[in-house]
């Protein structure tokens, strides 16, 4: 299988890269790791008249803190995450994630923000990305603007993200606060998306649950942040009954479709249960029990 | 048509491609590299795996332009001369392959894996080939060869 025919860019900067996209629209699309994008080139799903490959500007790479943040540079690939000492230290969610992502040749080529802006709701990053407060750093030749990753789904292969715009970057707050993260996910095998999949991240004070975040991979046409699920944790002991609640609610936030995971009834069960199973982790690592 | 260079298997390569041809059909049409094998050709069974600037990488789901200036290596650069890599000697000597379809990909991210991790654990080395996908061995004999290989290579048997 051989895609359509397409003029082929390859920008050395983001100046450049922004320039290519201004210029050419929607017949551009940005080639970063290319394993959703070539497939779907491959079955003429996309056809871009011009491809635009980021993958030589090496400001696009790389793991940072800068002032409370966490700075990811948007072609920084799964196996850059893998590595990380950084991450590893202060948000191994997702590290953990990028052990779940496709296999150790794609994630030499993913990158996370292709992760990201792909806006396929079986990909892992956004629902983690939305859990974790995260917002997602958009440039174009026009300047650049920080959109909250709970805004930029909008629905399959639907994002914020302008025809002329480039994610750069990818900033998450630091977590100061002893909060406790778990991404759990249910696969069928190795490079399959998710059955059902659960991000959570969960704060105690005093015994009590002072914040926490429950988000949802793929069991809807985006990444589902469940605020239901998350109230139903804060204030409470995070004993069971609560766990229970909790779940119960993202099952309700979930809008999964049959496919060949499963039925609707199973995926959302799915749901519910990596709900329950993040939530304790998460707690575990709060310092709770 | 666009002008790239690179090398492959040490050798230096100047060609001419369209921009859509796949790493995989330039190795295997242009070049006559036939080892890495076209499987699935969406990225998900690891026949074509290649080495790409030392990293393990699917040339089903690569441009050959995005290789230009690359260092490729392919299950054909494994041997010295007429002595296998003890990677397929281990491969031979342990039944790693039935069909050998799979093999030169299992081979190619087998040697990248020993290179990242010299000392792996069986679980990492089911790990590391989660990528490559075999319908003949259960994966038992390709584990215990990349198991052996790891050991001989590390007792200095062999080169690499």
């Amino acid at each position: 299988m051989t895609p359509g025919s397409f003029e082929y860019h390859r920008p050395q900067s983001v100046d450049e890269a922004v320039a290519l996209l201004g210029q050419y629209g929607d017949e551009g699309k940005v080639l970063a790791g290319g394993h959703s994008l070539v497939p779907m080139m491959k079955l003429r799903l996309a056809a871009p008249s011009h491809l635009i490959d980021i993958n030589g500007i090496d400001d696009l790479k790389g793991i940072a803190e800068d002032g409370g943040e966490i700075v990811i540079g948007a072609g920084t690939t799964q196996a850059e995450v893998l590595a990380s000492d950084l991450l590893a230290e202060s948000c191994p969610i997702l590290p953990e994630a990028a052990a779940l992502i496709a296999d150790p040749q794609v994630r030499n080529c993913g990158t996370v923000g292709g992760n990201c802006a792909n806006g396929d709701p079986g990909n892992d990053y956004p629902a983690i990305m939305i859990a974790l407060g995260a917002s997602y750093t958009l440039r174009s030749a026009d300047g650049e603007r920080q959109v909250v990753a709970a805004d930029f789904y909008e629905g399959v292969y639907a994002t914020a993200i302008e025809d002329n715009e480039l994610m750069i970057a990818v900033r998450i707050p630091t977590h100061a606060d002893g909060a406790g993260m778990s991404y759990r996910k249910i696969k069928r095998k190795v490079g399959d998306y998710a059955i059902a999949a659960a991000a959570v991240t969960l704060s105690m004070d005093g015994g009590k649950c002072a914040s926490a975040t429950v988000a949802l991979t793929n069991v809807a046409d985006t990444a589902v942040l469940s605020a239901a699920a998350a109230d139903a944790l804060v204030g409470s002991a995070v004993d069971d009954k609560a766990i229970d609640a909790a779940a119960e609610k993202a099952m309700a936030d979930s809008d999964p479709a049959e496919d060949l995971r499963g039925p609707v009834e199973y995926r959302r069960a799915m749901a519910g249960e990596m709900t329950r199973r993040a939530i304790r982790e998460a707690l575990a690592r709060a310092g709770g029990s | 048509m666009t002008g790239i260079s690179l090398t492959i298997n040490g050798e230096t390569v100047e060609a001419e491609v369209e921009p859509r041809t796949l790493l995989i059909h330039f190795l295997r049409e242009s070049q006559n590299i036939i080892g890495p094998h076209i499987g699935c050709e969406t990225s998900h069974c690891g026949a074509c795996t290649v080495d790409l600037d030392g990293k393990s990488v699917k040339a089903c789901t690569i441009f050959a332009v995005q290789a230009d200036g690359a260092d490729v290596l392919t299950v054909e650069g494994l041997a010295e001369g007429a002595e296998l890599h003890p990677l397929q000697q281990a491969f031979t000597d342990n039944h790693g392959l039935q069909c050998g379809y799979c093999t030169p990909g299992m081979l190619t991210r087998a040697y990248r894996l020993l290179l990242e991790n010299p000392d792996p654990t069986d679980e990492e080395i089911r790990m590391g080939i989660a990528g490559n996908i075999c319908r003949c061995t259960g994966y038992q004999s390709i584990v215990k060869a990349i198991r052996e290989a790891a050991d001989k290579i590390n007792a200095g048997e062999g080169a690499d």
